[in-house]
């Protein structure tokens, strides 16, 4: 595709980039508790996307190129969601001694 | 109107030389070099199948000892799955054919497309150093912990190779769905495509989507045995059912990335040989894509009794049940397509009844398997190796063999013996079942897979199994000798032999470098036999007056 981003926008993402990296390690030091993990995902989903979107230009490109990209990420849901489905369903048929 | 003429030379002719064919960018000449390395991969992977029913003729374990036989069934899987049935029908027919059935030159890549030739072989060369540094005994399925802590032979090796192969796989499909969406002729509207390139998209989806996989699983299984991670060790609180998931996330739908581009195959075939636009031209193509996306949600009726959660079993095996409605679709659609046609008795003919009649038993004999009470019974038993032979060989080598026949005039510009070509059809079919129909009956009687010696009781069956195998390797046999010894006569294939609809039956045999002398522009749908008589729906073959 033809669009061409502007410097300063390559620039304000890298440093988003730089201060999300520095709340990642920040959060790793502070007990959360049972929001510990989402929280990390939550600034790491946040990296990817600006990655995804800007550094890698999704943003400004055909409807094809986002179904593509997120089509992946669809897959990856059905990989962790149905595996999953297995592990936290394991062991409701509470057989004695699992 | 036919694009070729006489002024061009053919893909053959054109420049000459060894290295003309190793650096080649045409994607046919690296479609015929796909062919080659398919053909070779399936010989080393039937001899491994020769020593398994040798050892088989007798109850006791008298050929091979226990280790050799784990390393030759656990060989035989990986070769024919990875390096034979994977890219068999994708990169010979389907590199041969993809550009010039939507009217291109070339697919998207041709440079990506030689290069994942090149991976290929240099993944084989991998699996074949591990064969013969002294094999690999994990099963195809790489399971662990077989694979890791509890492994004793060439694992990395042979799993690196698979590894390394997944990568021509993925540039393969990729290079398909680009040159589907962007390079097809005026014209050429998504439902004018041919239905074999409808699975060739259907394929490509499931080779991007799902070969990652398969690599990070193996990946993991390095990191397990290199690192000490402890993914799938449970001493360190890693899951081998992990395992499981990851590789059949991959290895179930891998079954459609061998059986979808058969199935394109046989849609051209059944048009063809009944002179007839195919029944339901748009179910067949949204089947291809049904079976992609549902395929990939099935992975867990493999593991029905690896101590996976009962629930989740369920879910999977209704949804088992679901995938079979695409490809039930197909089937009644063929059969609808060859009711009323002109049927003509050619060679392909009788490989694609035979497609047909072996896959409907094996499809079948999968919902027994997907069902979880009954799977409980048949669960590693020869019921499973009989019905994924009936879909692997019975299915997609007879569509693979059913399509080099029918198109080997088109590749080669030389016709070959039609009653050789009819006599290794039923010699195929013959040998096929004697070889497999009996497994399904030693499986349903109990005898497990795996394993070098049974209790005597099974032996009659076993022997006309070996028996089979004899009788479908000399029919394999005879189809490389009559084609081979084409290849030296001179070249006597007219553009359209067959009589068929499409492009690639409108350019001369063998075609020019870059297909057509002029840009194709469609103006009429695929299968146009009706519109393509004038009346009576019978197309003119070649010859007929």
């Amino acid at each position: 595709m033809s669009h061409v981003s502007s410097k300063g926008l390559y620039y304000s993402v890298f440093f988003a980039l730089c201060v999300l990296t520095v709340v990642t390690v920040a959060i790793a030091r502070v007990d959360l508790g049972v929001m510990n993990t989402p929280i990390a995902l939550a600034v790491a989903v946040s990296k990817a996307m600006l990655v995804i979107l800007f550094f890698m230009g999704v943003k400004y490109n055909t409807p094809l190129t986002k179904v593509v990209a997120a089509s992946g990420f669809v897959w990856l849901i059905i990989l962790f969601g149905i595996t999953m489905g297995d592990y936290l369903t394991r062991g409701w048929l509470g057989v004695p001694g699992r | 109107m036919t694009h070729g003429t006489q002024n061009s030379p053919s893909y053959l002719d054109a420049p000459y030389g060894i290295w003309s064919w190793l650096l080649t960018k045409d994607h046919k000449r690296i479609g015929i070099m796909y062919l080659i390395s398919v053909t070779v991969f399936f010989a080393i992977g039937g001899l491994f199948a020769a020593g398994i029913r040798t050892e088989l003729l007798t109850p006791q374990g008298d050929f091979l000892t226990a280790d050799l036989y784990n390393k030759l069934f656990t060989l035989h899987g990986v070769v024919m799955i990875f390096f034979f049935l994977i890219p068999s029908i994708p990169a010979t027919l389907g590199n041969f054919l993809i550009p010039i059935q939507i009217g291109a030159k070339d697919l998207a890549f041709p440079r990506i497309n030689l290069l994942s030739w090149y991976i290929y072989v240099i993944g084989a060369v991998f699996t074949l150093a591990a064969v013969f540094m002294g094999g690999v005994d994990t099963g195809w399925t790489f399971y662990t912990p077989y694979s890791s802590i509890a492994s004793n032979t060439n694992v990395v090796l042979a799993a690196l190779g698979v590894f390394i192969t997944g990568f021509s796989s993925i540039l393969t499909g990729f290079n398909f769905i680009v040159t589907i969406h962007r390079m097809r002729a005026p014209g050429m509207t998504w439902f004018r495509l041919p239905l074999f390139i409808w699975a060739h998209y259907a394929t490509s989806l499931v080779m991007i989507l799902g070969t990652p996989v398969v690599a990070i699983t193996i990946l993991l299984v390095f990191a397990e045995r290199a690192m000490g991670f402890a993914i799938f060790d449970p001493r360190a609180g890693g899951d081998p059912v992990l395992f499981q998931h990851l590789f059949w996330f991959y290895s179930h739908p891998a079954v459609y990335i061998m059986i979808l581009p058969g199935m394109g195959v046989v849609s051209e075939l059944v048009a063809a040989v009944s002179r007839k636009q195919i029944f339901g031209y748009s179910f067949v193509a949204y089947s291809s894509l049904a079976i992609a996306i549902i395929g990939f949600l099935v992975w867990g009726h493999h593991m029905f009794v690896s101590s996976q959660s009962i629930y989740a079993g369920l879910v999977f095996s209704i949804i088992t049940m679901i995938v079979a409605v695409p490809s039930a679709v197909k089937t009644f659609n063929w059969t609808a397509t060859m009711y009323k046609g002109s049927v003509t008795w050619e060679s392909p003919t009788y490989w694609v009844i035979g497609f047909m009649g072996l896959f409907l038993i094996g499809g079948l004999t999968g919902l027994f398997l997907g069902t979880m009470g009954l799977d409980v019974h048949l669960h590693d038993t020869y019921f499973v190796v009989a019905h994924f032979h009936y879909i692997m060989v019975g299915g997609a080598i007879m569509a693979f063999l059913g399509g080099v026949h029918f198109y080997w005039p088109k590749m080669t510009g030389r016709m070959y013996p039609e009653a050789m070509g009819k006599i290794s059809a039923i010699l195929v079919f013959v040998g096929f079942n004697l070889t497999f129909f009996p497994q399904f009956v030693l499986g349903y009687l109990g005898m497990p897979r795996r394993y070098h010696a049974y209790p005597e009781d099974f032996q009659i069956l076993n022997v006309l199994s070996t028996a089979g195998a004899g009788v479908l390797g000399l029919g394999y046999a005879l189809i490389v000798f009559y084609l081979v010894a084409s290849l030296f006569k001179e070249r006597n294939a007219p553009a359209n032999p067959w009589g068929a609809t499409g492009l690639e039956w409108q350019i001369q045999s063998p075609p020019i470098t870059l297909n057509f002398e002029s840009d194709p522009i469609v103006t009429e749908d695929a299968y146009n036999y009706a519109g393509r008589a004038g009346h009576g729906g019978h197309a003119k073959k070649a010859g007929e007056v």
